[in-house]
């Protein structure tokens, strides 16, 4: 499974992202490749992802996309992350 | 495996967070008027310890006006970082925590007391760093602390402290570029 984690400049808040997406992950026992990526790239890369992962805000901006888009508000709260994944792909 | 996984096992991640956030990178009781101000007293201080020129403050704020508020990470955290470019002349962090809170105009997480400047030359040498730092602020006590700290040098304390006690307990970031051989 291919997880996308977006953010405007691909390189602070994604990482962030990703960072939590892998603790939640490896609690849920879901194995998943997590990548990051910036809002520029995002829409071409989402076509071979399984899930993305953005702030609803950035969703918005985003537009429709082919994988489901799972939003966090809170990028260091693990127990969101795993909540939300967990609805998400558990 | 992924290229883009694979890229980060390669890469050390790069310093630690003591070695990205110099002491003159830390801002204790600031005042902002509002976020626009906030944002810049991140990017003086990244300014001040030499990582940035005043353009790339500039360019902090002009992402917030593009994207909006996403910055806001976290209830009360803001993350001000743009894109590498040419006023970055080498990866850094600064930490701005302020007296008065600020709305940034963000949904949820408004509004922000502590502001983190985040300056990188690529994506992945700031890896370690930014990781210690999302870790140490995940904890409630951890990040009341910090933001209630009186001074810069008990913020650099507590930094090192948590660095040191992780250090010790758990590998850099991803237990896979342990196994890679990373002493080679």
């Amino acid at each position: 499974m291919k997880i996308l984690a977006v953010c405007g400049m691909g390189l602070g808040t994604s990482l962030i992202l990703r960072m939590n997406a892998e603790k939640a992950l490896k609690q849920l026992g879901i194995e998943a490749d997590v990548e990051v990526s910036d809002m520029g790239s995002a829409r071409a890369l989402a076509a071979t992802a399984d899930l993305i992962l953005t702030s609803e805000e950035l969703a918005e901006q985003l537009g429709p996309v082919k994988p489901k888009v799972v939003t966090i508000s809170n990028f260091i709260d693990l127990n969101e992350m795993v909540t939300k994944l967990k609805a998400a792909i558990g | 495996m992924s290229e883009a996984t694979a890229a980060v096992d390669a890469h050390p991640g790069g310093p630690r967070l003591t070695q990205l956030l110099p002491i003159d990178a830390i801002r204790i009781g600031e005042t902002a008027a509002d976020w626009r101000a906030a944002v810049r007293l991140a990017g003086d201080a990244l300014v001040a310890s030499g990582v940035t020129t005043p353009a790339y403050t500039d360019q902090m704020v002009a992402t917030v006006e593009q994207l909006g508020p996403y910055i806001v990470i976290a209830p009360g955290i803001a993350l001000a970082h743009s894109r590498p470019s040419p006023a970055v002349l080498r990866a850094g962090i600064s930490l701005v925590t302020l007296l008065e809170p600020v709305a940034f105009g963000h949904r949820e997480n408004d509004p922000v007391r502590l502001v983190i400047g985040l300056a990188a030359v690529d994506e992945e040498g700031h890896i370690t760093a930014l990781s210690t730092l999302a870790e140490f602020l995940s904890d409630e006590t951890r990040r009341e602390g910090l933001i209630g700290a009186g001074n810069a040098d008990e913020v650099a304390r507590m930094v090192r402290s948590f660095e040191e006690s992780r250090a010790a307990d758990t590998p850099p970031v991803d237990p896979a570029a342990r196994s890679k051989g990373e002493t080679s």
